[in-house]
């Protein structure tokens, strides 16, 4: 029996990880322990301190570069610098998910198993603070994005993805309005979900039957030297990118994406957008630069083609939307095909230029939610766009500042959102890309249309009798849109820093 | 050009050039955003803001004169602008002696005219709008001449562009100043377009649009090249500087409040062309025949600037049409190349207090006659308004040439180099400018005259004209010293052609005709003008327009460039435009709209299977699975691919 080793573990390469569950497993017992009044400060300040704390281990661990803990989990700069990205974002969206100023006890319901509807129901909508184990919950969530970005084999991916998607779908289920919208969302991203995890797992087995490993840098090894049929290694590539490609909302997978936006809270689908969309991608890079580039040529049309779908279907169907959560949904969906396109440059550049896209576009989207959130009526908020019509001469800051977001969105210059673009479409372009990236510029000239109709509803419409108010952001709101609009523009007209940690950081271990 | 151009870095006080620019820009943030809440104290800052920058640029210059010749210059590089595959351009401030000289006269000149415009706004409503477009000004003015590549350059150019064109049209509710500024806006847009091709040319064949590098390598462009970038950068020149075929813009630009035509419309801004082509000397000096045409346009614009401004009535069209005509002589030393450099920058600093003192004292007048601009309804003003008139008979000898007034050391030196040229066009230009001279100061007597002395010619409400109050008189006094001091600083000869020798480099022909004789010939033709003027006009004038002869009815008319201008390319314009909007209505739209509509009706569609029914959902993902799975097989087989 002595010859049972322990690998080696190096615990400051996994702190960040582990400071974000360790807290969130202490915020389950603040729950149990604490009582009710006091909860929601308690809960608050330590998520804060756990992301900061967490944040902190990834800058001091900034040089690291392995392979830890039995090879399950690799430590490199794109690691490193997709984590600081999910941590940073996700703090943002935690400023938005702790706001309570606005409406009574916050977005959140506090007992989600009351019969919608019922009197008790009723009485709780109206007065009862909001439940306090959504910190813990998005915790867990972000820790198993953290995990999901620097798993280094398939199984170690697969956990980190259950880890981060069960939060999210019971965070789905938990809105205070609208609930019944919100458990559908909940359920239907849960089936989804548990579906696409489970052809995941299937190609995971497959890839292993291939290899015989599970380990990136040994599917990279019989990749380039193959011992057993190929058609295992096709069918399990194959499978394990359509999971992946769920949970990134990339087309045809990108079913459930509007239904969920729309029913989820705004502020989880503030984090869903900015936060989901940076692990999927960070792991989606992983897959395909680590294990699979020596069949680069054979994934690269394949995947080209979903891009192109992506941002078309995106673009397209984004124009008939009447509700707010559902255009930017649609948004998102077509931003992932722009993000597919600079993957698909499969070159140093388009490492960099995918993890520059996805901070660019989490802050905006954040930014974008973050306003959402704001335009309300006696029935929370009013996300119909006809609402929408007028906004502008009611409250012209707030609606100066969608404008700007939206702009950023449609790619204009001196926003992040043209950087990033230019970014993602040189990189594709270098990388003999360039059909993708002419169908990329199409989809954006598509999408600039939604946008500019909803500038044109703020502004050059008259305001209806119905037209909501927008309310005075909380003080957390105030400094989520404030941090997101500042890091739009900033990275529009700054973004050499950026990018060059980004460059830094482009290069995987294997 | 062999030489390589190398720029010092800015160490120690130097390093804070960046100040400069930032001072200003934040106070025009600040009265612009903060709106109604800044109305009471908003004025004070915006002088404060310039007066700040003046003293900074005071402090850098005196530290840059500190240095020797050799390192004469402070280049500080800030951030990587753009940074794009093979373009790169850094967000750079470069101080040297060229762009020291425009600081000072950017800021100096600026900081009177604020302090002066807290006067004359005094009753407008928008008074902190008009101080934040104006702190706006200078900011972009400083960073078009602070930049250390042409890109800065170019973005300062735009923002001045965009001060002037909101200025301009200050008064928005009036229809001739919303179309002024649109004109403004129209003409500056072909300008700009010029050198912002200019620019790519630049980047297309240097790669580069960094001064340092630009400089050294032009060597290496084939003339041809150089000729285009030239004539390039010569149209964005003459948009900016009023300059023909682009001066149009520049007289309807009055529009705007006074102060605005002294700061932007006079001293600085329009100068800024004068600026781009100094800058760009080592371009223009490799090519001959660039000279030549830099050279004529000079030359045809200050001939066309006093014929016109000779027949017309309003005073601060005169001094526009007095302004395209100095700019003229400017762009004549700047195109003669070596020493002329210099010289066309001392007629630049010297015309900006001049001009300046003019246009505040146009402005005083209007403000004591009820904003009436028509010279033939004055007269006799010396009585009324002594500290205005004063002052402005400063302005005038200065403007005529009179020694020792500034515009004698400044103007004289070109009209000499201009008869240095060295081949036959030494005397046509020479004579131009020579011609000029006597022109100018024909029409400014004229001005001058009128206004001031003659028999009253008041309208009604005009019977009882006032002098302005202290702090508008006061920057006039200051102004009309630095007509006078100029001249005596400027007249140690060699002072600014050293100060500048970094920069422009040197180099003079012997003129044509010996150096004395051209003196007094100017000044004999100068005194003659004015002289003309006197005797014609001491009497006063008609209260009506005359019939008159074929050239004052042209001048009149502008020389009849309006009309071009407008025969030649607003008519087939509008006709191009009705063409093509038959053509889009017809062909374009229709192809945008049903491609509209077919992504409207398309969205519609595919929505539809967006049925919200998990089971459907679950169906479209297993499409997309069996076709994924089936292309990587087909693939893996040989089937694709």
């Amino acid at each position: 029996m002595g010859d049972l080793k322990l690998p080696a573990i190096d615990y400051g390469a996994l702190a960040p990880m582990l400071i974000l569950f360790g807290v969130a497993c202490l915020g389950v017992l603040v729950e149990a322990l604490v009582p009710r009044k006091s909860r929601h400060a308690i809960q608050l300040t330590l998520s804060f301190l756990a992301i900061i704390a967490s944040f902190v281990t990834v800058i001091i661990e900034h040089g690291t570069r392995k392979i830890t803990i039995g090879g399950a989990v690799a430590v490199d700069g794109p690691t490193l610098f997709l984590q600081g990205a999910i941590l940073a974002l996700g703090a943002v969206s935690l400023m938005l998910i702790g706001e309570r100023s606005m409406e009574k006890g916050g977005a959140f319901v506090s007992q989600a198993a009351i019969t919608v509807g019922s009197q008790k129901d009723l009485r709780q909508a109206g007065e009862q603070p909001g439940a306090t184990e959504v910190y813990p919950l998005t915790l867990f969530a972000l820790g198993g994005m953290l995990l999901f970005v620097s798993a280094n084999d398939l199984l170690t991916m697969f956990v980190a993805l259950e880890v981060f998607s069960l939060p999210l779908y019971l965070l789905c289920a938990l809105a205070r309005r609208r609930r019944l919208l919100s458990q559908e969302a909940a359920l239907k991203y849960f089936l989804l979900g548990s579906y696409a995890s489970a052809f995941f797992l299937f190609g995971a087995a497959l890839i292993y039957g291939f290899a015989g490993g599970i380990s990136f840098g040994a599917v990279h090894d019989a990749v380039a030297n193959p011992q057993r049929s190929e058609v295992l290694l096709y069918a399990g590539l194959a499978l394990v990118a359509i999971g992946l490609l769920f949970k990134a909302a990339l087309a045809p997978f990108h079913v459930w994406t509007p239904d969920v936006y729309q029913g989820a809270p705004t502020p989880i689908t503030a984090l869903m957008a900015a936060c989901t969309k940076v692990a999927a991608f960070g792991a989606l890079l992983r897959v395909l630069y680590v294990s699979f580039e020596g069949v680069r040529w054979d994934f690269q049309p394949v995947l080209g083609v979903i891009a192109v779908l992506t941002m078309l279907v995106g673009a397209v169907l984004a124009v008939t939307q009447t509700d707010m959560k559902r255009l930017l949904a649609y948004s998102s969906v077509a931003n992932a095909g722009y993000l597919l396109v600079g993957v698909l440059a499969l070159n140093e550049e388009g490492l960099s230029s995918t993890m520059f896209y996805l901070v660019a576009y989490g802050f905006s989207v954040l930014a974008a939610f973050g306003i959402v959130t704001l335009v309300r009526d006696a029935d929370g908020e009013a996300t119909h766009l006809s609402r929408w019509a007028g906004l502008g001469r009611k409250s012209p800051l707030f609606a100066g500042t969608f404008t700007f977001i939206l702009l950023a969105f449609a790619g204009i210059p001196l926003t992040s959102g043209f950087t990033a673009k230019f970014a993602v479409f040189g990189a594709a372009v270098e990388g003999g890309q360039t059909w993708l990236v002419i169908f990329g510029v199409i989809s954006s000239m598509l999408l600039a249309f939604p946008y500019l109709r909803v500038v044109v509803l703020l502004w050059l419409s008259e305001p209806g009798e119905s037209t909501p108010t927008v309310s005075i952001p909380g003080f957390m709101t105030a400094a989520a849109l404030t941090i997101g609009v500042l890091a739009t523009f900033a990275l529009g007209v700054v973004p050499a820093p950026l990018i060059d940690l980004t460059r830094d950081a482009a290069q995987f271990v294997r | 050009m062999e030489q390589t151009v190398e720029y010092a870095h800015a160490t120690g006080t130097l390093s804070g050039i960046w100040l400069l620019v930032a001072i200003p820009l934040a106070s025009a943030a600040i009265l612009l955003l903060l709106g109604k809440r800044a109305d009471k104290w908003g004025h004070w800052l915006g002088v404060l803001a310039v007066a700040a920058s003046f003293v900074l640029g005071l402090v850098f210059f005196i530290k840059l004169g500190g240095l020797d010749a050799e390192h004469r210059s402070a280049e500080l590089s800030m951030w990587d602008f753009i940074a794009v595959g093979n373009l790169h351009v850094d967000f750079g401030l470069l101080f040297d002696p060229l762009s020291g000289i425009f600081v000072l006269l950017i800021t100096g000149v600026g900081s009177l005219i604020h302090l002066y415009a807290v006067g004359y706004m005094e009753h407008d409503p928008g008074r902190r709008r008009f101080f934040g477009y104006f702190n706006l000004f200078v900011a972009a003015m400083l960073l078009l001449v602070l930049g250390n590549n042409y890109v800065m350059l170019y973005f300062g150019w735009e923002g001045v562009g965009l001060a002037s064109y909101l200025l301009i049209s200050f008064w928005y509710g009036r229809p001739s100043a919303a179309t002024a500024g649109k004109k403004a806006f129209l003409m500056n847009r072909v300008g700009d377009t010029g050198l912002a091709i200019g620019i790519f040319i630049m980047f297309a064949t240097l790669g580069s649009t960094q001064y340092s590098y630009v400089f050294s390598n032009v060597g290496a462009l084939s003339s041809t090249t150089v000729l285009v970038l030239g004539i390039l950068l010569l149209l964005g020149a003459a948009g900016k500087s009023g300059q023909f075929p682009l001066q149009a813009w520049l007289p309807d630009a009055m529009e705007g409040p006074t102060p605005v035509s002294a700061l932007i419309h006079a001293a600085t801004m329009v100068t800024a062309g004068v600026y781009l082509i100094a800058r760009s000397n080592h371009i223009f000096s490799a090519n001959h025949t660039l000279q030549t045409i830099v050279v004529s346009v000079g030359a045809f614009t200050l001939l066309m600037g006093c014929i016109i401004g000779s027949a017309k009535d309003g005073i601060k069209r005169v001094l526009a049409w007095s302004t395209v005509s100095q700019i003229g002589y400017m762009f004549l030393g700047v195109g003669l190349g070596g020493g002329a450099y210099a010289l066309a920058i001392i007629h630049l600093v010297a015309h900006g207090f001049f001009k300046a003192n003019m246009f505040l004292g146009a402005g005083s007048v209007m403000h004591g006659m009820h904003d009436e601009e028509d010279i033939r309804r004055f007269g006799g003003l010396r009585k009324h308004m002594k500290w205005t008139w004063l002052t402005f008979m400063m302005g005038w000898l200065a403007i005529i040439g009179i020694p020792p007034l500034s515009g004698f050391f400044s103007k004289d030196p070109i009209i000499e180099a201009a008869y240095a040229r060295g081949d036959w066009t030494s005397w046509l230009f020479g004579t131009a400018a020579l011609l000029g001279a006597g022109l100018t100061a024909f029409y400014m007597t004229r001005l001058f005259v009128l206004t001031f002395h003659g028999p009253e010619r008041y309208t009604e409400q005009n019977k009882h004209p006032h002098e302005s109050p202290f702090i508008m008189t006061v920057p006039l006094m200051l102004l009309a010293l630095g007509s006078i001091v100029a001249g005596f600083l400027l007249s140690r000869h060699s002072a600014i052609p050293q100060w500048l020798e970094p920069v422009t480099g040197e180099g003079e022909h012997d003129p044509v005709m010996n150096k004395t004789l051209i003196s007094i010939l100017v000044l004999a033709v100068s005194v003659g003008g004015a002289g003309l003027a006197w005797a014609l006009f001491s009497k006063g004038t008609a209260l009506q327009e005359q019939p008159a002869g074929v050239v004052v009815t042209a001048a009149r008319r502008n020389l009849y460039t309006d009309a071009f201008n407008e025969a030649v390319f607003e008519r087939p314009g509008i006709y191009l435009t009705r063409a093509l909007v038959f053509l889009d209505n017809k062909g374009i739209d229709g192809l945008v709209n049903g491609i509209a509509a077919g992504v409207g009706g398309s969205s519609g569609r595919l929505r539809r299977l967006q049925t919200g029914f998990v089971r459907s959902y679950a169906l479209s993902m297993l499409t997309g699975v069996v076709l994924v799975v089936g292309a990587f097989l087909a693939i893996q087989l040989g089937w694709l691919a």
